[in-house]
């Protein structure tokens, strides 16, 4: 097997642009730009302190230049084109892992990171079966998939229907999800989200490596669908803050930034994040360089400067994600640390699913499920 | 006049004149070759190679001297095998005709007007059709959020003045989606068209109303058939990008106003399939290219039957 030839890659990139004019975080392609002093990043939209990038120019004098994306799949498409002028680019670590196994990432000289030691050595530990011996990747923050509600708004729509103990029932059980339609139920519009919560909520194993176990959710999703009001990976989080959503199938963090935004707008809507008892199923999102990176030396200064204590802090005080940096928890702030979906119990922690990646294949199943489930066709 | 009396031009000359006509006929076709052939044949040729999703394996290998093929016809077949692809042309089709149709009704009176109306007016007119293209696309099609939805400008209204008790749902539907598709490409509908009408000879008409014919019979006996270029250039302006839309069904369209657009990013970015992918977009192209060769073939044969009799 051969990699594409160059001219050939770059025709790609071409129809790869012109395929996605509508991902606007894609219409601009970075300038490869390799003079000394400059560094391109590519990381998910709504994921970084306002101060980040400032405070790391300022130290090191490094010019930034900050991308975002808002989805895996785009990235991945980048990064398989080639050439794509990032140096530092965040996957999550189940599309990490393909990544790597693809020889699109390098392997980090952890020699070149000294703050390395601040990483939480549980958490790194569970890395290791998507990227044996921790060498390409790095968390940059994790979260979990889960059922964010309106306290008050769910309650009167149960009406005389107790709480389910299973949040997941709220969504996946149509005795709860038919009864809060009337207040508006939200799903993120990712397959690869949506399908395999559904098969750790039927007990099977999320990241089942049978197509059977997906083509058996089908009914379940097909028999909630009526009642599922709206799909967004990111217009939810204003919704649920204003009312309009009273149930999320959502990220935890998004989650708690409505919440954040309820309480700033005093506009009385109480927003939970809500913990599975049967554990969640997780994500982390992990810095990596890719191999045609060309300001290698300033993505390893970048990924140091990442891991000091009050940065990793300030990430999370910002957009109510976890970080693996367990120095940090003491510039974290007191109702964040507190919040516990944002850093788990310990005991929640180790129900969560381990993350794993699937094959293309299984993708495909994946993603045919996820049509039918939205489409019926 | 002078240029009445046969120019003497000399062989050097005439040579240069031919060289100089061809070149200018052959740059559009060059240009089609490189940016329309080239990319398409490059696509073909990815649609039938095997790949792991990461690398694509070359399309033939020559070891010990014996040529092994590596193609994969099986793209074409998993298409036709899910009804999934069938039925998600088919509704693209659907959405492109209903546009095409709605831009059409409003665009062909909207030129008409233009055309009929003092020449004076005429450049304001045209920049007020073009005026939008000013401000992106985006932000054009996002501004109808703002109106359709269930808080929106127009539900706001309705609810205040208490024509409805709820909020009626537009946003997200396939009626937000036709709005959306006429809005953008009703200007590639009128431009056309106006070309087209304002280039009509007034005199025609007058024959005709002195003739007897009434002017609805005027228009349809004269104006409309003579406009015909027009109509068929504005409605493959608009028919032609609606089948491929992505941006606007993404915007405005709901959960199950499934369009290739959607399919085909599905299958590049979620599958990570790009063999699949451009299967999709070669049969999508094809989709296009067919009836309108037809319709080409047809038109000309025509026009040619039609100079025979004259």
């Amino acid at each position: 097997m051969k990699p594409l030839p160059s001219s050939l890659s770059k025709l790609k990139r071409a129809l790869l642009t012109s395929a996605a004019v509508a991902g606007v975080a894609i219409a601009l392609t970075p300038i490869a730009a390799s003079a000394q002093g400059v560094l391109n990043i590519y990381n998910w939209s709504d994921y970084i302190a306002e101060d980040t990038i400032k405070n790391f120019e300022k130290e090191t004098g490094i010019k930034v230049r900050y991308d975002t994306f808002d989805n895996n799949e785009i990235l991945h498409a980048k990064l398989v084109a080639g050439k794509t002028g990032y140096d530092i680019v965040v996957p999550s670590s189940n599309w990490a892992a393909i990544q790597i196994a693809g020889g699109l990432l390098q392997k980090l000289d952890k020699s070149k990171i000294p703050n390395y030691k601040n990483l939480d050595p549980a958490i790194m530990g569970s890395m290791t079966k998507l990227d044996p011996g921790n060498a390409h990747i790095i968390p940059w923050l994790w979260g979990f998939t889960t059922v964010g509600i309106n306290v008050d708004k769910v309650k009167a729509a149960l009406g005389n229907l107790p709480m389910p103990t299973n949040p997941y029932d709220l969504v996946f059980d149509e005795k709860y999800i038919s009864k809060v339609k009337s207040c508006g139920v939200s799903f993120l519009d990712s397959a690869s989200e949506i399908v395999p919560t559904m098969l750790h909520y039927q007990g099977k194993y999320a990241y089942s490596r049978n197509a059977a176990d997906y083509r058996d959710a089908l009914p379940a999703l097909q028999k909630i669908r009526p009642y599922v009001t709206l799909f967004s990976s990111s217009g939810y989080i204003n919704d649920m803050a204003g009312g309009s959503i009273c149930v999320a199938l959502g990220w935890s963090g998004d989650i708690n930034i409505a919440r954040q935004r309820a309480i700033d707008a005093k506009n009385g809507n109480k927003i939970e994040a809500l913990i599975p008892p049967g554990g969640g199923v997780p994500f982390f999102d992990t810095m990596a360089i890719p191999a045609d990176a060309s300001n290698v030396e300033n993505a390893y200064k970048f990924i140091n400067y990442i891991l000091k204590p009050e940065v990793h802090a300030s990430l999370s005080n910002k957009v109510f994600y976890a970080n693996p940096n367990k120095e940090s928890i003491k510039f974290v702030k007191k109702e964040v640390a507190e919040n516990p979906s944002v850093f788990l119990k310990e005991a929640d922690a180790k129900k969560l699913v381990a993350v794993d990646s699937v094959p293309n294949d299984i993708r495909r199943t994946i993603t045919r499920i996820y049509t039918s489930f939205k489409t019926g066709l | 006049m002078s240029n009445r009396r046969k120019p003497i031009v000399s062989t050097g000359d005439r040579l240069l004149g031919a060289f100089g006509a061809r070149t200018v006929i052959g740059i559009p076709y060059v240009w089609l070759l490189l940016l329309f052939l080239v990319p398409f044949i490059i696509v073909m040729k990815i649609s039938i190679s095997e790949s792991d999703g990461i690398h694509f394996k070359d399309m033939f290998t020559i070891s010990d001297g014996t040529l092994t093929w590596n193609v994969k016809w099986g793209n074409y077949a998993f298409l036709a095998s899910d009804a999934l692809y069938v039925k998600t042309y088919l509704s693209s089709l659907y959405y492109a005709a209903i546009t095409t149709l709605i831009c059409l009704f409003i665009g062909y009176p909207f030129a008409y007007f233009m055309a009929r109306s003092p020449a004076a007016w005429r450049p304001a007119l045209l920049m007020m059709v073009m005026l939008p293209f000013w401000t992106s696309l985006l932000l054009r099609v996002f501004a109808w959020k703002g109106l359709l939805a269930n808080n929106g400008v127009i539900n706001d209204i309705l609810l205040g003045l208490g024509i409805v008790s709820e909020p009626i749902k537009m946003m997200n539907t396939s009626f937000s989606l036709v709005i959306g598709m006429v809005y953008a490409y009703l200007p590639f509908m009128i431009l056309p068209l106006y070309a087209n009408l304002v280039k009509l000879d007034i005199r025609l008409l007058e024959a005709a109303s002195d003739l007897g014919a009434r002017p609805l019979t005027a228009f349809w006996k004269i104006t409309v058939p003579l406009s015909k270029a027009g109509i068929v250039a504005g409605s493959m302006l608009v028919f032609i990008p609606c089948v491929g839309e992505f941006v606007i069904p993404e915007l405005l369209g709901g959960p199950s106003t499934l369009m290739i657009g959607r399919v085909l990013w599905d299958e590049f970015f979620s599958n990570n399939d790009w063999a699949m992918a451009s299967a999709v977009a070669v049969v999508m192209v094809l989709l296009i290219i067919i009836p309108l060769a037809i319709f080409n073939k047809y038109q000309t044969e025509n026009a040619a039957r039609e100079k025979g009799r004259a």
